[in-house]
């Protein structure tokens, strides 16, 4: 039987967590066959976050202080290669996804026709300032990386075992969404994109990536190019 | 050949000698590469032989097309300065990477531990 982990990197999340591993668990018991493990990455949240996955009964990793996204991600990973999990599916934490696309994540992966499946967003359903941003994030990207994706700056991914074995993660914050594809093109990973549902409510859209953040994160993708 | 030096000269040498001092030192101590020895080394070296014969900057800002030799100095000091911050900030990102493995760890044995 495949073992698959779904990782969701979470940061003061606990208004949302609980119902999103609620919807979460439902539609995974749905999928027959399958070794579902979900895994919390608490990212050292100060709020009841930890407390409330671990009643959901999902595996909760805990870092004793805030690293960023991209530090939650990369222990997402790095527990999931070390218990030899076949896929691994990103999602986050905020509810913003909706987990029947899973499935579709799933597909081209289990299908052999990808090593990574990013979901990306329907740009049309995007407020305008996030499609201006994404559409950014896409052009320097492929400028830094050499790899184009629609939205690369889409929490919802896919690796399958080689993906997960290979990419090595070394930046800490919300510019690992573009250091994917640093890693993409570096072990010549096939990347699928599969188009997904998007949840835009108040709390998702509060907890997102800030606008004013893109210089930083430029500045941080410059830098990781020469370490 | 006599060698007169102007007291801002002899200062600058003083200090000049205590950053060479402080390169060998921490290349003894092994907190510098020996590569980056060599670069301090070298940096701290023409900046006091540019002190000694300060005609030589003149020379070299001629030969490049800047007409004072101070400016010359200005220039790569500059130069030196926009390329310092940058590898700090490189150093402080691989630190930060490293503090993240350590807290990875930290949450990955938690977790076995609880087993």
């Amino acid at each position: 039987m495949k073992s698959i982990f779904i990782v969701l990197p979470a940061f003061n999340e606990e208004k949302v967590i609980g119902k999103v591993l609620e919807t979460l668990s439902k539609e995974l018991s749905k999928i027959k066959n399958i070794d579902f493990k979900v895994v919390v990455v608490d990212d050292g949240s100060w709020d009841n976050t930890s407390l409330i996955a671990k009643k959901k009964k999902v595996c909760v990793l805990r870092h004793p202080i805030n690293r960023g996204l991209g530090g939650s991600l990369a222990t997402g990973m790095e527990f999931a290669k070390r218990q030899k999990a076949d896929y691994l599916v990103t999602l986050d934490a905020d509810g913003q996804h909706d987990p029947q696309d899973i499935k579709k994540i799933l597909s081209p992966l289990i299908g052999e026709k990808a090593d990574v499946v990013i979901g990306i967003r329907d740009l049309k359903k995007m407020p305008f300032d996030r499609k201006l941003m994404t559409f950014f994030s896409s052009c320097l990207t492929f400028l830094l990386f050499g790899v184009y994706c629609s939205d690369t700056q889409s929490g919802f991914r896919g690796f399958n075992k080689k993906a997960i074995k290979n990419i090595k993660i070394k930046t800490q914050r919300m510019e690992v969404s573009s250091e994917f594809f640093h890693e993409i093109k570096k072990f010549k990973l096939k990347l699928v994109e599969i188009p997904i549902k998007v949840i835009y409510t108040a709390y998702s859209r509060e907890k997102g990536q800030k606008n004013v953040n893109a210089i930083k994160i430029l500045v941080k993708l410059i830098l990781r190019l020469f370490r | 050949m006599s060698l007169y030096l102007l007291p801002v000269q002899i200062l600058l040498l003083i200090f000049l000698v205590f950053a060479v001092s402080r390169v060998v030192l921490r290349l003894k101590e092994g907190g510098l590469t020996f590569g980056a020895f060599l670069f301090w080394l070298g940096i701290w070296l023409l900046g006091g032989f540019a002190v000694i014969k300060p005609s030589f900057t003149t020379y070299i800002a001629e030969k490049i097309g800047i007409q004072r030799g101070t400016d010359v100095i200005i220039y790569l000091s500059l130069a030196l300065l926009f390329y310092l911050v940058f590898r700090t900030n490189i150093f402080i990102e691989n630190l930060r990477e490293e503090i993240t493995k350590i807290v990875r760890e930290i949450s990955l044995i938690d977790k076995k531990n609880k087993k």
